[in-house]
């Protein structure tokens, strides 16, 4: 599995619990040295370990955890670069859901050999839409969980939008993780700015 | 006959349009270009008037811009911030014309310059896909130039905390160092043999380069061989080795290896159909538990011995005793020679 995806929970555990909860996560998951590279790779079981021990070490469900690092990933000021590709997406919040079936291309186009568990999004009647997240069959199930961390990522991106949106999580009988999501307005507030030629500005 | 587009579905197709009349005045502008320019009013200008055309180059009228229809065009737009951009005209059929403009390879700069949104491009524009593609890019390119510069850091630290000759794949001398420090730690009893090859010079300079680290090579081969191996041998400049003995219970041993080693390295080496003939001088001290002796002590008193052998016709080993300082001490050559190296 990418480094990118190891290192971003790292990056989430530093930034949010400080460098001594990290290093605890690390020696639970025998991580040793507790650094990842971004840009190399690691086994899969090795994203599994560290994600069951910040389980432990934070005395918190997967699922929670898995949901406060999506909110991590596109809000913390570290991670600002995530936020912005992924408002490249489209202009509005409705946009940005439909944009969702390319976000693995899209990952691969950035980064050849990131590969992102297979999201599907099913829109139905009424602003409601369904996003199919079946993580239990990439890398191993190693992000199982990773319909939480969507769930992280579409709250605080609907927030950035100014969109009002309700989100819940199912889990239907294959396991795959399901998250509904309810869209009430899409210009509810001002949402956060985003200038195309934002970047290093 | 084809019908014209009107403005309205240009604006949709290629947002960043101007429509020219007969005489290439500006009759409309899309909606992009005049966000360009907000503060100008584009329709009623002569399009050479708010537009320079850089390439072709040479088009100053209206009928010669007519006259470049379909060829791409280099233009400038006039005003503040500066735009390049490029475009393409098309004749209607009736008079008018369309010109179609582009920010090109400056899109970035475009986009900054003139805070342009998603929605300032066609929705088939590939534009914006570019954009996230530049970001993302450089996202992973910075990544990936950190991973190197790290990777350098750590190789550069490896190096510089090697023990090994590269060469000869003895110990180097931060090794020696190192084992020294602790036989002088431990107060124990240990020799230090100080062996510099005699004639090496002469097969370097005859016989090149590619000769010479042969005959390191085979010589720090034949010292493995010669020692025990709970001494260390450790090449500590071009053609210059220590040995560190631990548990040296007489001077005879020291002799009777000394001897060997020398006796070894005087063997030619045969190299390319050539033999490479050196010899060796050896400068020794045996050091029995002293607590006074330090690492530099212990070097000097080595190679005052080594320099001792040298002047007295090579391919020998001294023992080093104090007299052999004091004579040092009233010639010259020895003491400076151990004291410029580290």
């Amino acid at each position: 599995m990418h480094g990118l995806i190891h290192r971003s929970i790292q990056n989430y555990m530093c930034d949010c619990y400080g460098m001594d909860a990290w290093r605890e996560v690390a020696a639970r998951a025998g991580v040793m040295p507790p650094d990842f590279e971004p840009m190399l790779s690691y086994e899969d079981a090795v994203a599994h370990a560290v994600l069951e021990a910040m389980g432990l070490v934070l005395r918190r469900p997967r699922a929670e955890v898995m949901e406060d690092i999506g909110t991590y990933l596109v809000s913390h000021p570290n991670t600002e670069a995530v936020r912005r590709l992924l408002r490249f997406g489209g202009t509005n919040f409705e946009d940005f859901l439909h944009s969702l079936d390319d976000l693995p291309d899209r990952a691969r186009m950035a980064v050849a050999d990131l590969h992102l568990p297979a999201i599907e999004l099913h829109g139905h009647a009424g602003g409601r839409y369904s996003l199919i997240c079946n993580s239990a069959t990439t890398n191993s199930g190693a992000m199982k969980g990773f319909g939480h961390l969507m769930t992280g990522v579409l709250r605080v991106m609907a927030d950035d939008y100014g969109a009002l949106a309700l989100l819940d999580l199912e889990e239907d009988a294959q396991g795959r993780e399901i998250v509904r999501i309810q869209l009430v307005a899409t210009d509810y507030a001002d949402g956060r700015a985003f200038q195309l030629g934002g970047h290093g500005t | 006959m084809t019908a014209v587009p009107d403005s309205q579905v240009l604006d949709v197709l290629c947002p960043m349009h101007l429509m020219l009349d007969a005489r290439g005045v500006i009759i409309h502008a899309g909606p992009t270009t005049q966000k360009l320019r907000p503060d100008l009013v584009l329709v009623g200008t002569p399009f050479l008037e708010a537009f320079a055309v850089m390439r072709p180059r040479g088009i100053t009228t209206p009928a010669l811009l007519r006259a470049a229809h379909h060829v791409k065009l280099h233009l400038e737009m006039r005003g503040l911030p500066p735009a390049r951009l490029k475009g393409v005209l098309v004749l209607d059929g009736r008079g008018a014309a369309i010109v179609n403009l582009s920010f090109g390879i400056s899109i970035l700069d475009g986009v900054r310059d003139y805070a342009l949104t998603n929605a300032d491009f066609a929705a088939t524009d590939l534009a914006i896909e570019m954009l996230y593609l530049v970001e993302a890019k450089s996202a992973a390119m910075e990544a990936s130039r950190m991973l190197n510069l790290r990777l350098q850091g750590a190789k550069v630290v490896a190096e510089e905390q090697a023990f090994t000759d590269t060469l000869t794949g003895l110990k180097n001398r931060r090794a020696m160092d190192q084992g020294l420090e602790r036989l002088l730690a431990a107060s124990s009893g240990f020799a230090v043999m100080h062996i510099d090859l005699d004639y090496f010079k002469a097969v370097n300079d005859t016989l090149g380069h590619a000769a010479g680290d042969h005959v390191l090579q085979v010589v720090a081969a034949a010292m493995l061989e010669e020692t025990r191996t709970s001494d260390t041998v450790a090449r500590v400049g071009g053609d210059e080795f220590t040995v560190i003995l631990p548990d040296v219970a007489d001077l005879d041993i020291l002799e009777r290896i000394g001897r060997r080693i020398i006796d070894r390295i005087e063997v030619p080496i045969p190299f390319n159909g050539a033999q490479c003939k050196i010899s060796a001088s050896i400068g020794t001290v045996w050091i029995q538990s002293s607590k006074t002796a330090t690492r530099e002590t212990v070097l000097e008193d080595a190679d005052i011995a080594l320099y001792a052998s040298k002047n007295k016709g090579r391919a020998r080993q001294t023992f080093y005793t104090p007299e052999l300082r004091e004579s040092a001490n009233s010639t010259t050559a020895p003491q400076v020679r151990g004291s410029q190296k580290n």
